[in-house]
């Protein structure tokens, strides 16, 4: 037997012990997670620094904070969330009752990606746990300090026979999607995302698929300029913040009304150095490329002579410290490779337009992202953004906020992935809603069983309809 | 035009499927089937057009599959009936965004959860049910908004082609339509991009849709089947219990029902007793020569009727037939066949009977039904009949199922407010009432900000002050918000 076969074994087993549906093995869970956090949140930032460069604020802005409080959050619902929900019944059935029951899964894997690698990893195997199922976290491989560091700690925190984790590339990947899982939660690319469907498909598990999108935003003319102000403060925050770009949520482009470009890319360049100074490489408050593949691949979508040409702002690569300068693109042309890929790095390209409602149009036309945003006061163009669009998420005058609420579902839809997380959501994700009827012996119906004849019929067409007016009045030999 | 996707009659192919899904993209993308006028008029036509046509219906059923009326009007069109006039009263309610509140952390803001419609959808239905399975889907695709294409079992002929007429002309054709065909006109359809595949059928098709839709990243509903077994424990009224599993078992297309019982589990005292009682209902409800009632359907084509013969002339199985075992390969008919003790190893029990075959497994203590249940892969459903309450509790936590019954058989299918679906080699997803809609819906997260409350801490340059702020915001304490901002912590 393979590693991978191993591992596997100890998991299945601890499941069919029952040991992880009862709600104290749940709630031990999520306070390991929560302990192992706190107790460990220097190595965290140590670790994600060696990875990523991620600075410590951000560090506990998007990982350790949102690991926390989502794991606080569960901990606190997790029995109201287990309790079976009443379904009510119609009449013709009595006496029963309907009660829906949510239960494990079984087996869950769980693939985390790198960008942000602790909590893409842990927020997933909270809803795992909470919900009672065992699971196989595979980390990403590119980012080895945190991989190294959840193999390390997860054991000696959590449920070592039920939640197992294994290191690896993509042939332990591809091993791993061999065996058969209860559920298969992957965040990452399209094209992996694929992969990991397909493999699901040989088995029938059920998959969710957190992918990423090239994620619009909409700047409409708004008229004070102290919102303009606000609104490029969220933008570079959502472009360079999150792991310098390298985020699904992160900003892809931004569409704009052609007589607002100059003004958005002042205020941007004027945002951009105030929060990174005059040499963002030295400001130690953005992160690195993850490696040298990417890093590539984001110079060629920047090489492009006619994308070169566009550059407003920035456009200078560090090979040596795999850093590249927060960068600005006004109109790069629309078939070139940066507005036909997610660019997942620090370009930002800017797509002008004559009018801002032709923003509609332009993202229908591209395949569907997981979030949109929109900084607009129009209360029409908004209800128009929300009934015209599709997109896994909209936010309104803000971004990346959309994460934080443990009561909005979080995924995506169409090229952006399927399934969703976050709150209950996340146990909804990993729990089966068991439909558990239960009846009484008595009255016994006597039209419901053959030999079928004419007052049968009629007697199950009122029924149906629950006549029960009608019904009276057959049974009485008045009806027929 | 008569619902088949080509005007001039041919089979559908790769290129015509690809110009068919590009004609209702263009039809959804324009907006119409988003309306509530859309919907409601839709549903309204699918309603009528079962009115209009219960005799139609019920006559192409008995063609297809000799279904007895009763049966054709009960499960299919009267449940369908039911699941129209449902999202009529219920479609204003299901598309009204949910409101959702929102922490501390995003203060002030406020948040809905907006239900879209996902595009352009494929339905590929089942033989067994071909009026209901297929319409059932459709009533959910139709009410969250989408553009539909119907593609009904070959196996159930009249029935495809009765569809086919009948969408044709009370549908809006711009965005329903039906696609008449076998596998090479699923597989033409299979390769296109779709934005939702519901499929109900066996796991095997399901291994291939599933398959094909990871190739567009399209999210699948799997309605398949499994062995769903009863639990008979002694001290209930046998009568009422046998008569439950029979109407459930033969009352529902002969066993060609995914939800049909496929076999029994009861203690070794109870057997004989039970195997006396089945006996006598089955009598009464059926007569002396079952093959002569007109209440039974038939075995749907001579496939089945062959491997339902060999699972029943398998050698070990073949001595084990209690009551039943007749059959009419001319007319395609099996009588109601009961088997006792037959070995867990034969074919019966290790397939989906789909037929009227009811093998009745015996052991000494019924806790050890959990061990057999749990040992297969998990059903579609399982029953239970127990008057003893811990039992009753045992079985509902042990045992995985797409849905438990305890003391009935099937009628949950029947339920709106319970979802329908089922788990690991059972299927994925659930339909049914609002849950139809939701099957066919994107929930989209729509957060309204406003520009104010625009924390400084949430931007660069980082410090230590704002990463202690951070703690005290996430965490969401009043109190750690307060000293963190007078630098106190």
């Amino acid at each position: 037997m393979s590693e991978v076969e191993e591992s596997l074994a100890e998991p299945r087993q601890a499941f069919k012990s029952g040991s992880t549906r009862s709600v104290s093995w749940r709630k031990s869970q999520l306070r390991a997670i929560i302990n192992l956090v706190q107790d460990n949140e220097e190595d965290i930032f140590k670790a994600l620094y060696q990875d990523l460069g991620k600075h410590p604020v951000e560090c506990y802005r998007d990982e350790v904070g949102t690991v926390l409080k989502s794991a606080r959050y569960s901990l606190s619902c997790v029995e109201k969330w287990m309790a079976p929900k009443k379904g009510r019944l119609p009449l013709v059935f009595f006496p029963s009752s309907g009660e829906l029951i949510s239960e494990p899964l079984g087996v869950v894997l769980i693939f985390a990606s790198w960008n942000f690698p602790i909590s893409l990893a842990l927020d997933p195997l909270i809803g795992a746990v909470s919900a009672g199922n065992t699971a196989v976290l595979k980390p990403s491989e590119l980012a080895p300090a945190c991989s190294s560091f959840l193999a390390n700690t997860i054991p000696r925190y959590l449920d070592c026979r039920a939640i197992k984790v294994i290191r690896g590339g993509a042939d332990v990947g591809d091993r791993l999607l061999q065996q058969k899982w209860d559920k298969i939660f992957f965040t990452g690319s399209p094209r992996v995302g694929r992969i990991v469907m397909l493999a699901a498909a040989r088995h029938l598990t059920p998959v969710t698929l957190e992918l990423g999108g090239k994620c619009p935003t909409i700047l409409d003319n708004l008229s004070s300029p102290s919102d303009i102000k606000i609104a490029v403060k969220r933008i570079v925050g959502a472009k360079w913040g999150p792991c310098s770009g390298q985020a699904c949520i992160g900003i892809d482009y931004v569409l704009v009304e052609r007589k607002l470009a100059p003004t958005l890319i002042d205020l941007l360049k004027l945002t951009i150095k105030s929060f990174y100074g005059e040499e963002p490489r030295n400001s130690k408050n953005m992160c690195k490329i993850i490696n040298k593949d990417h890093f590539e691949r984001l110079r060629n979508l920047l090489e492009d002579p006619a994308v070169a040409a566009s550059i407003v702002h920035g456009g200078s690569l560090h090979e040596k410290e795999l850093f590249i300068e927060p960068s600005i693109l006004l109109d790069p042309p629309l078939d070139a490779g940066i507005m036909m890929e997610e660019i997942f790095g620090p370009l930002l390209p800017i797509i002008t337009l004559d009018n801002i409602q032709e923003s509609i149009e332009f993202i229908n036309s591209r395949p569907k992202p997981l979030v949109i945003y929109a900084f607009t006061k129009d209360e029409s163009f908004k209800r128009q953004i929300v009934s015209e669009t599709s997109s896994g998420s909209v936010t309104f005058n803000d971004t990346m906020v959309q994460f934080l609420c443990d009561d909005l579902p979080f995924g995506g839809v169409g090229q952006s992935g399927f399934g969703r997380y976050h709150g209950k959501y996340s146990f909804d994700t990993f729990s089966h809603e068991k439909a558990v009827m239960t009846r009484g012996f008595f009255p016994e119906l006597e039209p419901r069983y053959p030999p079928w004849n004419h007052f049968k019929l009629q007697f199950i067409r009122l029924a149906y309809d629950f006549n029960y007016f009608g019904l009276l009045l057959l049974l009485l030999g008045l009806k027929r | 035009m008569a619902g088949a996707a080509r005007e001039d009659g041919k089979p559908i192919d790769s290129k015509a499927a690809l110009s068919l899904v590009a004609e209702l993209r263009g039809a959804f993308a324009s907006g119409t089937t988003r309306s509530y006028q859309w919907r409601e008029s839709q549903l309204r036509g699918l309603l009528r057009m079962t009115d209009d046509h219960e005799q139609d219906i019920a006559a192409a059923l008995r063609s297809d599959l000799g279904k007895p009326e009763l049966e054709s009007i009960l499960y299919e069109v009267a449940m369908l009936r039911n699941s129209c006039k449902l999202a009529l009263k219920e479609l204003h309610h299901w598309m009204m965004p949910e409101k959702v509140k929102t922490s501390l952390t995003t203060f002030p803001s406020s948040a809905e959860i907006v239900s879209e419609p996902l595009g352009v959808v494929l339905i590929i239905s089942a033989w067994n049910y071909p009026y209901l399975l297929s319409l059932d889907p459709v009533v959910g695709a139709i009410a969250a908004g989408n553009a539909v294409v119907l593609k009904p079992s070959e196996i159930a002929p009249a029935t495809s082609a009765l569809l086919a007429k009948l969408l044709g002309e009370y549908m809006d054709n711009s965005s329903i339509r039906v696609v008449e065909g076998a596998v090479a006109e699923t597989t033409a359809l299979l390769e296109q991009k779709w934005d939702k595949i519901f499929y109900t059928g066996n796991g095997k098709v399901g291994r291939i849709v599933m398959a094909a839709a990871a190739k567009h990243l399209t999210p699948v509903v799997l309605e398949l089947g499994g062995k769903s077994p009863v639990v008979v424990d002694s001290g209930v009224n046998l009568q009422i219990a046998c008569r439950r599993i029979i109407v459930g078992k033969w009352g529902c297309n002969n066993g060609q029902a995914c939800i049909s019982p496929d076999y029994i589990i009861t203690t070794k005292d109870l057997a004989p007793k039970l195997v006396d009682v089945f006996k006598s209902e089955l009598e009464t409800f059926y007569g002396k020569n079952p093959l002569e009632s007109k209440d039974l359907s038939r075995i749907v084509n001579s496939n089945h009727f062959t491997r339902l013969t060999k699972l029943l002339d398998e050698d070990k199985v073949s001595n084990k037939v209690v009551y039943g075992g007749e059959r009419d390969p001319t007319k395609l008919q099996i009588a109601p066949t009961i088997l006792l003790d037959v070995p867990r190893d034969s074919l019966i029990m290790n397939e989906e009977i789909f037929g009227p075959l009811l093998p009745i497994l015996t052991v000494d203590k019924l806790e050890e039904s959990y061990h057999i249940i749990n040992s297969g892969s998990k059903p579609l459903a399982a029953y239970i009949f127990t008057n003893d309450k811990k039992v009753k509790e045992h079985f509902v936590k042990n045992v995985s199922a797409g849905g438990l019954v305890v003391n009935d058989t099937t009628i949950h299918l029947a339920v709106h407010t319970l979802p329908f679906g089922g788990v690991g080699e059972s299927g994925m997803g659930a339909y049914h009432g609002k849950f139809s809609f939701d099957a066919f819906s994107h929930k989209k997260a729509v957060l309204y900000r406003s520009f104010m409350g625009d924390a400084a801490i949430r931007y660069p340059p980082y410090t230590d002050g704002k990463l202690r702020l951070m703690k005290a915001l996430l965490g969401g304490s009043i109190l750690g918000i307060l000293r963190a901002i007078f630098g106190r912590s």
